[in-house]
């Protein structure tokens, strides 16, 4: 839909580069740079382990501006509320908000709410845009990864994606497994300081780990190389991933991050990331190469080798 | 999920490997017959693991790319209707039809359920009395029991919003079918783990006999598939030809009763036709008589829906050469686009 139908209509040089935030240079009115950026949040249930829409609102633009090296300064908050959504219900989600923007360090400052007839909506629709500044000089981006960059995970994938799906499916584990929902302005701030030369960051949401690394080796015309037994897994979530038939690869994640990163400074912003509470799992699960250009290969457990292939649309469960 | 750990270890998927070139002395072609073996080969690049001159060739056991188009084309005719909640496992949302697939005519309006179990549809069929609840009843001997249940349970419980369109194959027929084919290569077969804990593996037996074919019956995961083809180029190279079980796990003789006992009340065997293959004599399961009531082509009058021109008539030769970029670019996620795999395999 972006390819055929947006970007023809609405592309231009910012736009069409389909970075996470758009970047946009405020000279010659002032020397850092904009990152601008905006989502919509669907979520059924609005409340699950771990979070709830009004959170997953703030953190997940925050981690679009985050993810460009961006300090996030503001967010809008505009509502589409469905008639006959209990008022506590909304002031749980709002009081959630106002938590995560002074745990993310940002100001909400303007918003809008509408209200939509019983059946038009469902239960609560929010979208938020952030703005944040890019200090001079810092360029992050996915088409600037060379062969040899390692890639680093910040820790366990599929959390969120397996967190809600265990509600809808009222799958039950020995331990609640909860949504990974996290702001990583912080984690980036201090990656960036030991390591100002990180090529791009993306954290892997809606199509997970597989549809970021595919994002950027088509960018930067390279190809990824995995080790699956580097990608750390809960139990649980490769559990869940068993039963429900998918592939924790494709699962959505709200708080974690991939860095693309120089083979030489992969150790010391490894460190730092194991310092950091939202990087404790941290590691390095594969490398840029110049084989395969555009394509995500894995080298499995068993020692051979897969074509991770990109995900057309939403992951479906296999019977076959 | 600790108990799956060992079936994925390097250690011993090493050590397999290794008792795999000590044995073969020459090549050999083998075929795993699911489509989940497939999807294991693929996942962990088994067959990159194997000595030169091991061919595996993939089999037809995929029951969402078997499917005939015209049955998806009726399904499609009963998802469109405005009464219904049309309810289908995941991974035939994708599979197209002649005007697109089911995921399209859900972005259209169409109420398309995905369900994990099909009494989950028994479920959707009870709370919502003023719908018809129709449920896209595919797969092999593996999905014949809960798919029976779900009829069996719907008729316990008095239900008439309640149908299924059946589609339902059997692995014995089609194996026959390939060797029966004159440019038939296959020469032992990883047998359908899955199907025989139902149906269990005496069925194979004449089989492996009569065309003189070893049939390794063999589970998904990695270190049981590298199992399965040590037994079965064991057998080549000793010049048997026998059933052997190498998933004693799951699987025994005579298959799980009770699973049978059902399947034979609600099923019985009919002539199927499968998509890129054509029909195959008693190679599928249709209602019996005292379930028709909720056959859906019936209740829908969708019978009449056939497709022309775009079913292969007559099983064309297995493939050859590498098949790992053609995997790689069809099957790693199986669905819609394997339908094409099937097609040439068989």
């Amino acid at each position: 839909m972006i390819h055929h139908l947006f970007l023809p209509v609405l592309g231009n040089e910012i736009l069409s580069r389909l970075e996470d935030q758009a970047s946009c240079s405020l000279r010659p009115h002032a020397e850092a740079t904009l990152a601008f950026t905006t989502d919509s949040f669907v979520v059924r249930p609005i409340f699950f382990p771990g979070g709830d829409i009004g959170k997953l609102a703030v953190y997940g633009t925050v981690n679009d501006l985050a993810m460009g090296g961006a300090t996030p300064l503001f967010l809008s908050a505009a509502f589409i509320l469905e008639e006959g959504l209990p008022i506590d219900d909304l002031r749980r989600v709002v009081v959630s908000m106002r938590e995560a923007c002074d745990a993310a360090a940002v100001t909400l400052v303007t918003g809008d709410t509408k209200v939509v007839d019983r059946g038009k909506g469902d239960q609560i629709f929010i979208t938020t845009s952030g703005v944040g500044f890019v200090p001079a000089g810092r360029s992050l981006s996915a088409a600037s990864c060379r062969a040899g960059d390692r890639i680093i995970l910040s820790g366990t994938i599929g959390d969120h994606g397996i967190a809600i799906m265990s509600v809808r499916e009222n799958l039950e584990f020995e331990t609640t497994l909860e949504s990974d929902t996290a702001a990583l302005a912080d984690l980036t701030r201090v990656m960036l300081e030991v390591c100002p030369g990180i090529r791009c960051m993306r954290d892997p949401t809606r199509g997970g780990v597989s549809s970021a690394l595919h994002e950027i080796a088509a960018a930067s015309h390279v190809g990824m190389s995995l080790s699956e037994t580097a990608i750390p897994v809960r139990a649980e979530v490769s559990g869940a991933c068993e039963i429900l038939g998918l592939d924790p690869l494709y699962v959505a994640n709200e708080g974690k991050l991939i860095a693309i990163v120089p083979r030489d400074e992969a150790d010391r912003v490894i460190e730092v990331m194991r310092a950091h509470p939202l990087g404790a799992r941290a590691a390095v699960v594969g490398e840029v190469v110049d084989e395969h250009r555009g394509m995500v290969v894995m080298r499995s457990r068993v020692g051979g080798e897969r074509v991770v292939t990109m995900l057309a649309g939403e992951q479906l469960p296999r019977i076959c | 999920m600790k108990f799956l750990d060992e079936y994925r270890d390097e250690a011993a998927a090493r050590k397999l490997v290794r008792a795999i070139e000590d044995v073969a002395t020459r090549s050999w072609t083998i075929m795993e017959v699911c489509g989940g073996q497939t999807h294991t080969i693929v996942k962990y690049g088994i067959d990159e693991l194997l000595p030169q001159g091991i061919e595996l060739v993939h089999g037809p056991g995929c029951p969402v790319c078997v499917t005939a188009l015209e049955t998806i084309d009726r399904a499609h005719a009963i998802a469109s209707r405005s009464d219904v909640i049309f309810c289908s496992f995941g991974d035939m949302l994708r599979v197209p039809g002649s005007a697109g697939d089911l995921l399209q005519l859900k972005s259209h309006g169409s109420d398309v359920r995905v369900v994990y179990s099909p009494l989950d549809a028994v479920a959707i069929a009870a709370a919502h009395p003023g719908k018809q609840v129709a449920f896209f009843a595919i797969g092999f001997e593996t999905t014949a029991p809960p798919n029976a249940m779900a009829v069996w349970m719907a008729a316990r419980r008095g239900l008439t919003n309640f149908s299924v369109l059946v589609s339902h194959v059997l692995v014995p027929p089609a194996m026959t079918a390939i060797l029966e084919a004159p440019d038939n290569r296959v020469q032992a077969f990883l047998g359908p783990g899955h199907v025989c804990t139902v149906v269990g593996y005496e069925e194979y037996e004449p089989l492996a006999s009569k065309y003189r074919v070893p049939i390794v019956i063999t589970g998904f995961e990695p270190v049981d598939m590298l199992e399965g083809l040590l037994l079965a180029i064991r057998q080549l190279e000793e010049r048997r030809a026998e059933v052997e079980n190498a998933y004693g796990r799951a699987v025994r003789r005579e298959g799980n009763p009770a699973s049978r006992a059902l399947i034979d009340e609600v099923f019985e065997v009919c002539d199927r036709k499968w998509r890129g293959v054509g029909n195959i004599p008693r190679s599928g399961l249709r209602l019996t008589p005292a379930y028709a009531t909720f056959d859906a082509e019936q209740r829908f009058a969708v019978s009449a829906i056939e497709t022309q021109g775009l079913q292969r008539g007559r099983p064309s030769p297995i493939s050859s050469g590498p098949a790992r970029s053609r995997l790689h670019s069809t099957i790693a996620s199986c669905s819609a686009t394997a339908a094409v795999v099937a097609c040439r395999l068989i």
